[in-house]
């Protein structure tokens, strides 16, 4: 199959050629290339396949609101050939038996499913989960991610094992005893809401322990879904003194504020919550200087129900996948090479996953693809999202920038916006 | 132009509360009639839809909704289905599926009559949601004061006590300065929002300084448990600071007023002696509630002729 008249943008730059793709790798990229079973891309991007460093893809668990499946689905029409599925299913992935599970789901996906190990049992905070016998079977990341690791002697102990397995421990960072009780960003809209809020400091005071344990421990760390501009300050500074650190933004954190909360529409309750018009600034930069090394979704489905209740009952939580690089393409000011590096080798480089995602397009590199027509506007319809779930905080919202077509090792699971299988 | 709910007084403006409270004028002389009754909602049906806990605002509702003439259901939790775990939405639309003209809507969490509206076609008032707002209680002490010091145009009026969690302060903080009242806020710093950005107020923590300066002083029901939640050492040191003691009521000039929504807790927010001052009105709010409830339910249901012209 080839690719015909596009451009092709990857770590190494952007140039104009045509890509071949046979027995699931590319075989050839160059001018003029010819073959009997050709894609016309001209005005397209090929690129990498986008790699999702947070996907909360319900499966064992809570299948009504997405399965691997499913959300594989959602994941290759966003333009993404892989994903990593976060542990706080139900049962927690906290054990070997449990990866093998999700990762056997995963064969029949859409896109390449790796997973995320529970770094304590349970996600319980309280004893450390089987980190060894979880990285024997290639689990690269380790994160509590729905809670951060309140004990600080634990998480100490937990990056000086993990750093002898070349493993990362991701950090869901909120200060338990401090955000207690509440359901949004605390300030302004929360005081005039009347809605109990999680003050930004939560986050904070967890990024600023876990940099210092860092630094104590020489473990690297990873930051999930930072919100708020002091984490981003937090972050680029250490970052700047050499520390082993690397955080993701989520598209809703430099796409919209807590004034949504104002419609009290629960599709606006997602954790960490959403900030102010500061805050989206100050991701919206860290993303640009590279404070943040990726934009991960934090695509978490809920079913319908789950989320038809007052704010304060509902859970937390919006999709993603299917809208990340449209948002990223429309809200950001960032020329589009610098997109894809947010959104598929700065993140495979995090997952591990360097040599099969988000590695340049050249001969013989796995053809893990997407296209992507970056002039392209639609509006997001939550009725025709892939996604078994319908949280979308973006309905009707009109978005730049569409992926035409991915390719999972060659195969083309995507084709002109429609899922193959 | 009638609005279609009240779920916020920030929906209502100057107008739309001034509006309802000449409207209300009628509604109090209707009360005081030998037959307190008219035919206005003749055939219509309103529900009492009421998650916590409440004697005054269920009862003031109902009585006003009878006093139209409407029919009134009443749906208590505790002996419904949501014991069997229906869902709120589902509950909404079995009620309305009765055919129901207006719900009124008390709940803990904020912003429930907002989601119910959307839900509904039926008029939906808001009869206090967690720490939002309370509308028809700022409406009833706005017609209360008007009543006393006959307009709230820069009159100066204390707040007192806990904010942060009081869905009545957060509507009078709206209605009483829409209609040009001067509104400062007292309390510990941990019973004020966390931010005022936004709020036509001052703020302070020292009732003794504000007190002389006022025309009325509305105090706040201050809940047993915030001294559980590191929010008050003890109820003692609040009453010490922030209580209408017998001796701070000496500070008020002669004509201030003293207000509250009820229930008190007397002895702690107010002394029971200045509970009983002729300067007092908060029986007087509550005999107001049921006027001000009938003039909030004929704007949203009733046939269109203006009463108050």
């Amino acid at each position: 199959m080839l690719l015909k008249g596009g451009t092709v943008i990857d770590a190494t730059g952007s140039r104009q050629a045509d890509v071949l793709i046979e027995h699931g790798r590319v075989a050839a990229v160059g001018d003029g290339l010819e073959h009997r079973t050709t894609i016309d891309v001209a005005g397209c991007v090929v690129a990498p396949g986008l790699v999702d460093l947070h996907t909360h893809l319900r499966e064992p668990g809570r299948e009504e609101a997405e399965t691997v499946e499913s959300g594989s689905r959602a994941a290759a029409i966003g333009g993404y050939t892989a994903v990593v599925a976060m542990p706080n299913t139900e049962p927690a992935i906290d054990n070997a038996g449990i990866v093998r599970h999700v990762l056997d789901l995963g064969l029949r996906a859409l896109c390449d499913v790796r997973v995320a190990g529970a770094i304590t049992v349970g996600r319980k905070g309280e004893q450390l989960a089987p980190l060894g016998e979880m990285a024997a079977l290639g689990v690269r990341l380790f994160t509590d991610d729905g809670n951060g690791v309140q004990d600080s002697r634990l998480m100490r102990r937990a990056l000086e094992y993990a750093s002898a397995l070349g493993v990362t421990l991701a950090q869901h960072c909120e200060d338990e005893a401090l955000a207690k009780g509440g359901h949004m960003n605390e300030g302004e809209w929360s005081s005039r809401l009347g809605i109990p809020g999680v003050p930004a400091e939560a986050e904070e005071l967890m990024v600023m322990r876990d940099i210092t344990l860092s630094r104590l421990t020489g473990a690297p760390v990873h930051f999930l879904h930072l919100s708020t501009a002091g984490s981003v300050a937090m972050v680029g500074a250490a970052k700047q003194q050499g520390l082993p650190i690397t955080a993701e933004a989520a598209p809703h954190h430099f796409a919209l504020t807590d004034a949504e909360v104002a419609s009290y529409d629960t599709v606006f309750k997602v954790n960490p919550p959403l900030r102010t018009e500061a805050d989206v600034a100050a991701v919206r930069a860290g993303l640009r200087n590279g404070a943040i090394d990726a934009i991960a979704t934090d695509h978490a489905p809920h079913a319908l129900e789950a989320k038809d209740q007052p704010f304060d009952q509902a859970p937390p939580g919006m999709l993603g996948l299917e809208t990340a690089l449209a948002l990223a393409l429309t809200e950001l000011d960032l020329p589009i090479e610098q997109v894809l590096a947010l959104l598929s080798w700065q993140p495979a480089r995090i997952a591990g996953l360097t040599g099969e995602h988000g590695g340049p397009v050249v001969e013989g590199a796995p053809a893990n693809l997407t296209v992507i027509d970056p002039a392209a506007t639609w509006v997001v319809e939550p009725e025709r999202l892939a996604s078994r779930s319908r949280n979308t905080p973006y309905a009707g919202r009109k978005l730049t920038g569409r992926v035409r077509h991915t390719f999972l090792r060659g195969e083309p699971v995507v084709l002109d916006g429609e899922a193959q299988r | 132009m009638s609005p279609r709910h009240l779920l916020s007084i920030s929906d209502l403006g100057a107008d739309g509360i001034d509006g309802i409270l000449r409207l209300t004028d009628n509604f109090v002389e209707v009360s005081s009639r030998q037959i307190p009754k008219v035919p206005a909602l003749q055939g219509k049906t309103v529900v009492s839809l009421f998650y916590e806990d409440s004697t005054r605002t269920r009862l003031s509702f109902e009585t006003a909704a009878k006093r139209l003439s409407a029919d009134t259901m009443n749906f208590s939790v505790s002996t419904s289905s949501v014991k069997k775990g229906e869902s709120l939405r589902d509950t909404v639309e079995t009620i309305e599926a009765m055919g129901i003209d207006a719900v009124v809507v008390r709940h803990g969490s904020a912003g429930v009559p907002q989601q119910i509206a959307t839900w509904v076609d039926a008029a939906v008032i808001n009869a206090g949601d967690g720490w939002h707002e309370h509308p028809t209680q700022a409406l009833l002490d706005c017609y209360t004061i008007r009543q006393r010091l006959g307009s709230l145009e820069g009159k100066r009026i204390a707040i007192v006590g806990d904010v942060k969690h009081s869905r009545v302060a957060r509507s009078d903080v709206l209605a009483f300065t829409a209609l040009g009242a001067e509104v400062t806020l007292v309390a510990p710093p941990t019973l004020l929002p966390p931010s005022l950005e936004g709020w036509p107020v001052e703020a302070t923590t020292d009732l003794d300084s504000v007190l002389p300066k006022v025309d009325v002083v509305y105090l706040l029901r201050m809940q047993k448990e915030r001294q559980h939640e590191a929010l008050l050492p003890s109820l003692r040191e609040y009453t010490a600071h922030w209580g209408l003691t017998r001796d701070r009521a000496r500070l008020l000039a002669d004509d201030a007023i003293v207000m509250h929504p009820g229930p008190m807790n007397r002895g702690v927010e107010i002394a029971a002696e200045v509970a009983n001052l002729p300067n007092a009105v908060i029986t007087q709010q509550v005999a107001n509630g049921v006027a001000v409830r009938m003039a909030v339910l004929y704007l949203l249901l009733g046939s269109g002729v203006d009463l108050a012209a």
